[in-house]
């Protein structure tokens, strides 16, 4: 099947080029960080994790995208998204490969990653979650490959997908789990040191995931030659708006836990993102702008009329990638530094070379992304039998 | 065409598990390696002169510690090779000075009198019998010894920066850039870092395995800072400890921090 990336219209070389070109240049930036060190970076002492970390945080939320599909259709039969599961899963390997990606050229010694699995410390978060992660992306690659192999040749599945597939369901909440057990365990963090921090990961990924899920969906049916169906693109939205306003009210419940305590270490945190702390306020602008989008697109998409235009659902679902990039990004990672454990406030803004290496490593996943699909795309649009009817379980 | 691409992609893939599985998943292995960093020194009893103990701890003095000498900073630096960048985002500290009330947050109040504010107690690595760092290192390149200090390895750190996060004293920095050119006089005896390793305090263990003291207790002139085995009851820290009043930094966090401030 490989061979049909090979073949699409001018549009999509231009594409495929243009995402070349920024990962070369990301790439050149990294063998400047490569010979420079890290140093590079915005990162400091105090501030010792930044852009790359907040966006491998991120991403693997979106991974979850996949799990939003194959649970409803696979263990409770919902039709409308026997299409779609495959791009789900496809998205969820081209944002995983992303975040492990982040996390290499987040490394000082990249050289020796493979220490991690030479001298394994099951004590360690970072270990198990590099476990569940590359477990997860092996898990895509081959239900979301097997399915549409089956597909093109309009057989069933072979029977040993199936457990295979149950197992990514339960895998997906462990990627989430175990990626805030990375933050939520330290001792001298406070902003991070809270039980919702992984039921936070999990509520923001199935708003995040999804909504970027719908926007890819009404991409293709404008551009791409493939139609997911209105039914199955409402009922992400759905997902999505539920997910949003749990999402909102697990923020809420930790904000009320921290200010009525009154603990002044678990304040502070609070105090940096949203109003400053002695006159440091480099993320004020972004948390608003990021309470304003989610707020804002939780009207859109509860109100049915709202949602079933594909404007506004569009819209809506780009505020909901747009809030949750912020948030579970710069936003979840900078406020565990701030203030310091020596109560110092310094602060933390991405360097032109740390940005070049992150647009990279983004276009490294889409490139990706965009390979998977239109492999997809071309598989689907050879089939005899079209349309919502068709099952892949049969 | 594809029958034997896909055999070509299985039997690569298989090649590659089995050579990755043998050396992750075998414990026995890994657990031979570990450990001879840490021990060399102190099961090679032979050595004369080493200073052994269940559990090395330091004692400040705040009543002796004064704010304008910096003799046990340079001391330490100076032996350790600690770089001087010139400026604080990428700087490497082993220990240095912090005003009291950032020390021990909420410790100063309004009315505390003028003795607590001039204090510039010197931090440094709390040494902890529990300690944050070694239980997130995916590698174990940071580890605790049998005698409680707690070491790096910097030719196994890969460079993560999860100990970073996880040390609530702020203790560890990070070589953001290559530190040899910014050492003003490179000692020989002590291994310099190379570029994207954490480093931190290592409580002078390459000096207690030929029998002195840390560098910072040997340079204190005013004699403020006491090293010893807190388990042995009757050593000189132990004695301060039983009859003066003492701080540790962030206590309860039940980190176990073996840096006692006296007061």
């Amino acid at each position: 099947m490989l061979e049909k990336a090979l073949k699409g219209k001018h549009g999509y070389w231009i594409w495929i080029a243009v995402l070349f070109i920024v990962i070369t240049i990301g790439f050149s930036f990294y063998l400047r960080q490569l010979d420079y060190g890290l140093g590079v970076t915005g990162m400091s002492r105090d501030v010792s994790w930044g852009l790359y970390i907040a966006q491998f945080t991120f991403l693997v939320g979106i991974a979850a995208s996949a799990v939003m599909l194959v649970l409803p259709y696979y263990l409770h039969d919902y039709k409308a998204f026997g299409k779609i599961t495959v791009l789900g899963e496809f998205l969820a390997v081209a944002a995983v490969f992303m975040c492990i990606l982040f996390v290499f050229v987040d490394l000082g010694q990249p050289s020796r990653v493979m220490n991690v699995l030479l001298h394994p410390r099951p004590t360690s978060i970072l270990f198990w979650d590099m476990v569940v992660l590359i477990g997860y992306l092996l898990i895509n690659i081959v239900t979301g490959w097997v399915i549409l192999s089956c597909t093109r040749k309009e057989i069933p599945p072979p029977g040993w997908v199936k457990p295979l597939i149950y197992l990514s369901i339960p895998w997906a909440i462990s990627i989430h789990t175990v990626t805030a057990f990375i933050y939520a365990g330290l001792p001298g963090r406070n902003f991070w040191l809270t039980a919702i921090m992984a039921p936070r990961f999990l509520a923001s990924a199935f708003a995040s995931g999804p909504a970027l899920l719908i926007v890819v969906c009404l991409l293709l049916r404008r551009w791409g030659n493939f139609d997911a169906g209105e039914k199955a693109i409402q009922a992400l939205a759905k997902i999505v708006a539920y997910a949003l306003a749990v999402s909102i009210f697990f923020v809420l419940v930790e904000l009320f836990t921290v200010f009525y305590s009154g603990l002044p270490e678990h304040e502070a945190p609070f105090f940096y993102l949203f109003a400053g702390l002695e006159g440091h306020k480099n993320l004020v602008p972004w948390m608003w702008a990021s309470t304003i989008l989610a707020f804002g697109a939780l009207i859109p998409l509860i109100v049915p009329p709202l949602r079933r235009r594909t404007g506004w659902l569009a819209l809506a679902c780009v505020a909901v990638f747009v809030a949750f990039w912020i948030e579970k990004g710069l936003g979840l990672i900078i406020p565990g530094f701030i203030p310091s454990p020596l109560e110092t406030i310094t602060e933390y803004s991405p360097t032109g070379t740390e940005i070049a290496i992150t647009l990279g490593v983004w276009s490294a996943g889409l490139l990706i992304l965009t390979l998977l699909y239109q492999i997809f795309i071309a598989v689907r649009s050879e089939l005899h039998v079209t349309g919502d009817t068709f099952d892949m379980k049969r | 065409m594809t029958p034997s691409r896909r055999d070509f992609i299985k039997t690569a893939a298989a090649t590659v598990l089995a050579l990755i599985l043998p050396g992750s998943f075998n414990p026995v292995r890994a657990k031979t390696k570990a450990p001879v960093a840490g021990n060399a020194t102190f099961s090679k009893n032979n050595i004369a002169h080493t200073l052994t103990a269940k559990r090395w701890a330091m004692a400040v003095d705040l009543t002796k510690c004064t704010a304008d000498c910096t003799d046990c900073i340079v001391a330490c630096h100076t032996l350790h090779n600690v770089p001087n960048f010139g400026n604080p985002k990428d700087e490497i500290k082993w220990i240095w000075q912090e005003p009291f009330s950032a020390v021990f947050p909420g410790e100063q109040h309004a009315y505390s009198g003028e003795r607590l504010r001039k204090l510039a107690p010197p931090v440094f690595c709390n040494h902890c019998e529990n300690p944050p760092c070694v239980r997130v290192c995916p590698t174990g390149a940071t580890f605790q010894r049998s005698d409680g200090i707690v070491m790096m390895d910097y030719h196994r750190c890969i460079g993560c920066r999860l100990c970073m996060a996880a040390c609530p004293y702020g203790a560890r920095s990070m070589n953001y850039r290559n530190p040899r050119p910014f050492i003003d006089r490179i000692n020989p005896d002590f291994p310099t870092r190379a570029k994207g390793v954490v480093e931190k305090c290592n409580f002078c263990e390459e000096r207690i395995a030929k029998g002195l003291l840390p560098a910072c207790v040997e340079a204190c002139r005013q004699k403020a800072l006491t090293f010893g085995d807190v388990e042995d009851t009757r050593s000189e820290i132990r004695l301060l400890l039983e009859k003066r009043f003492s701080l540790r930094r962030r206590a309860h966090l039940g980190t176990g921090p073996q840096i006692y401030y006296l007061l």
